[in-house]
């Protein structure tokens, strides 16, 4: 059997009595944007911790490029390529802007303890590994406009920047796979649209394929090439985006059901 | 003002010319220092200097990665002990023990920071303190360490170089503590530091970035313990007799309170944090010589503190500055001083 890009089989998880995920499986192809969808509860970000290491599944399995990703730790995983947001934004409130990206960039620095502990002067190797890698960082806060927010420390920047600045650290780990959770929650429709041409650029451009979760319909149909809904754990439909937006069990989902 | 050319800036030790010169200054006049004070205050500063020792390594732990330990008492004793077993019992020269002491109790740091990787907060906090009590027992149980009866700590010798006098010990540890320092402070800056911070400030957003937790946390463990190791050994050599007694609960707690009192995660924190707990330490020892206010405290003590007489009353004071301090600034004595450096930055407005 030729193996996928990335493959979901028959993922389950339940907590206590509760069934977060069942039977979820679906197929990503090297390239697309691909969209989970679901009321809230759903079970979207369980499957999104279940991909990053998170939590261990109780059935089924995860292959990202051949390999199997479940049961692996979250370091593992994200060496492995695979980089994600979170809802609710865990940036390190206490660093700058790019010292939070730096730290995307640690699994591809070298220093160690000693050449870290022995910097001294220019050309060391722990300050050539830094300055090599703080390059890398200023392209990703150009690309993304952060440059005004550099210095500054994340913990009191407005919302829609701190979401920002933690795209920004998903995409210096340089990963094949990018998992954005619901990265427009909270902003405003400008925000939005600039996020929109973001997550199309990250896919045109540096050629990253995407997995998302967003609650927003018209982002979703705009920019995913498919789309698949869950609802109580459970997968609902997948397809195309006017396709799941047909679909009435969908439909029953998200705006409840009509006499 | 603030205008920044390349990278290296960011993460450089010596950002202008003024800085280097200060710098230099600071570090002469502590080699000059003994040449113009008495041997008590060489005395003193070898103390705060190890004290300074051990609240950096502990300011690692506590204060950059989050985690807590009530039990560095337990790792300055393994590093006192193991030095002086090394060169009495093993023959070690001292170049080789201490560090040798040092990386033994960096060990028990890895060890002790397995279960840490399961425990935060009050719980880290009883499993350290039980570590810093049982080490002490178990040393005072073993002959060859001399038992409760302790060990008398001999001359370091460095080739043929004997340190006999406060003033040559001194020169030694001065420059230890600037290595250990500096070594710390690029520790901090560079790769496996923000690592460091990324675990204490969101542990599951630094995992989904490639750190590997269980490795750093233990890492903080033990080079923490190895700080605290060093300052260990080298606290032995100021002694010249060492017994388990030495090594606290109280000790553990005060170097916490260094790095508390200090600022959290600021290594100016732990240096001035080390030195002006250290210096009430010593000073306030001596706090019933001071005219009127010593007899007020005497009465004081003898009346509502304590049945013995005025045995801790220094403590009293201690505590209340203590108190003061992080009643009026959080963040410790850094707080103070970034508000000091805001305030004639920004002069006269």
């Amino acid at each position: 059997m030729e193996s996928s890009f990335f493959q979901v089989d028959n993922l389950s998880i339940s907590f206590g009595g509760i069934k977060a995920l069942q039977d979820v499986s679906f197929t990503m192809d090297r390239g697309e944007i691909f969209s989970v969808i679901g009321p809230n509860g759903a079970g979207k970000t369980t499957l999104f911790n279940c991909i990053s290491g998170l939590y261990k599944p109780n059935h089924g399995d995860i292959r990202f490029q051949g390999k199997k990703v479940d049961n692996e730790k979250p370091d593992i995983i994200a060496k492995m390529g695979i980089a994600r947001t979170f809802q609710n934004i865990e940036l390190f409130s206490n660093m700058n802007t790019m010292e939070n990206i730096m730290l995307g960039r640690h699994i591809h620095m070298q220093t160690g303890l000693f050449h870290g502990m022995t910097m001294w002067g220019r050309s060391s190797f722990a300050a050539k590994d830094e300055i090599q890698h703080r390059k890398k960082v200023e392209e990703i806060i150009d690309f993304l406009e952060l440059q005004n927010v550099r210095d500054k420390f994340v913990g009191a920047l407005p919302y829609g920047t701190q979401k920002l600045i933690e795209l920004g650290r998903a995409l210096a780990l340089e990963p094949t796979l990018l998992l954005l959770d619901e990265p427009c929650a909270g902003m405003n429709s400008e925000e939005k649209q600039d996020m929109i041409f973001w997550i199309k650029d990250i896919q045109d451009d540096l050629g990253i394929t995407i997995l998302l979760i967003e609650h927003d319909m018209k982002m979703v149909m705009d920019i995913s090439s498919r789309v698949l809904a869950i609802n109580f754990g459970k997968p609902v439909t997948l397809g195309i985006p006017q396709e799941v937006q047909q679909n009435e069990e969908v439909l029953k989902a998200y705006i409840g059901e009509g006499d | 003002m603030d205008m920044k050319r390349d990278y290296f800036e960011d993460v450089q030790l010596f950002t202008s010319p003024v800085v280097v010169f200060w710098f230099a200054f600071l570090i002469g006049s502590l080699y000059l220092l003994p040449f113009f004070v008495s041997n008590y205050y060489i005395y003193v500063a070898n103390y705060i200097a190890i004290n300074i020792i051990v609240a950096t390594g502990l300011n690692l732990l506590v204060g950059y990665t989050g985690q807590i330990s009530l039990g560095h008492a337990g790792f300055f004793a393994i590093g006192a002990y193991g030095t002086t077993v090394l060169m009495v019992k093993a023959g070690l020269p001292f170049l080789l023990a201490l560090p040798g002491a040092a990386l033994i109790a960096a060990c028990f740091g890895f060890l002790l920071g397995l279960p840490a990787l399961r425990l935060e907060g009050p719980y880290l906090a009883i499993a350290t303190l039980g570590f810093g009590l049982t080490i002490t027992q178990v040393i005072g149980r073993i002959e060859l360490f001399g038992g409760r009866d302790g060990i008398h700590v001999p001359d370091i010798n460095i080739g043929s170089w004997i340190i006999d006098t406060d003033k040559e010990f001194y020169f030694l540890l001065i420059t230890l503590t600037i290595f250990l320092l500096w070594f710390m402070r690029n520790l901090i800056k560079t790769r496996m530091g923000r690592a460091f911070i990324a675990i204490r400030d969101a542990d599951i957003a630094a995992e989904t970035m490639g750190v590997n937790i269980v490795f750093y946390k233990t890492l903080a463990f033990a080079i923490s313990a190895f700080y605290a190791g060093i300052a260990g050994g080298m606290y032995a050599f100021v002694l010249k007799f060492i017994e388990p007694e030495i090594f606290t609960l109280l000790m553990s707690i005060l170097f916490l309170a260094m790095v508390v009192v200090g600022g959290l995660g600021s290594m100016m924190g732990s240096i001035a944090g080390a030195t002006l707990l250290c210096w009430l330490d010593l000073k306030l020892r001596n706090i019933l010589d001071i005219p009127y206010v010593g007899e007020w405290l005497k009465n004081l003590s003898e009346n509502w503190f304590s049945l013995t007489g005025v045995s801790n009353i220094q403590y009293i004071i201690f505590g209340s500055i203590m108190v003061g301090i992080m009643l009026f600034e959080p963040l410790g004595l850094y707080g103070i001083w970034i508000r000091t450096k805001k305030y004639w930055r920004t002069w006269p407005f």
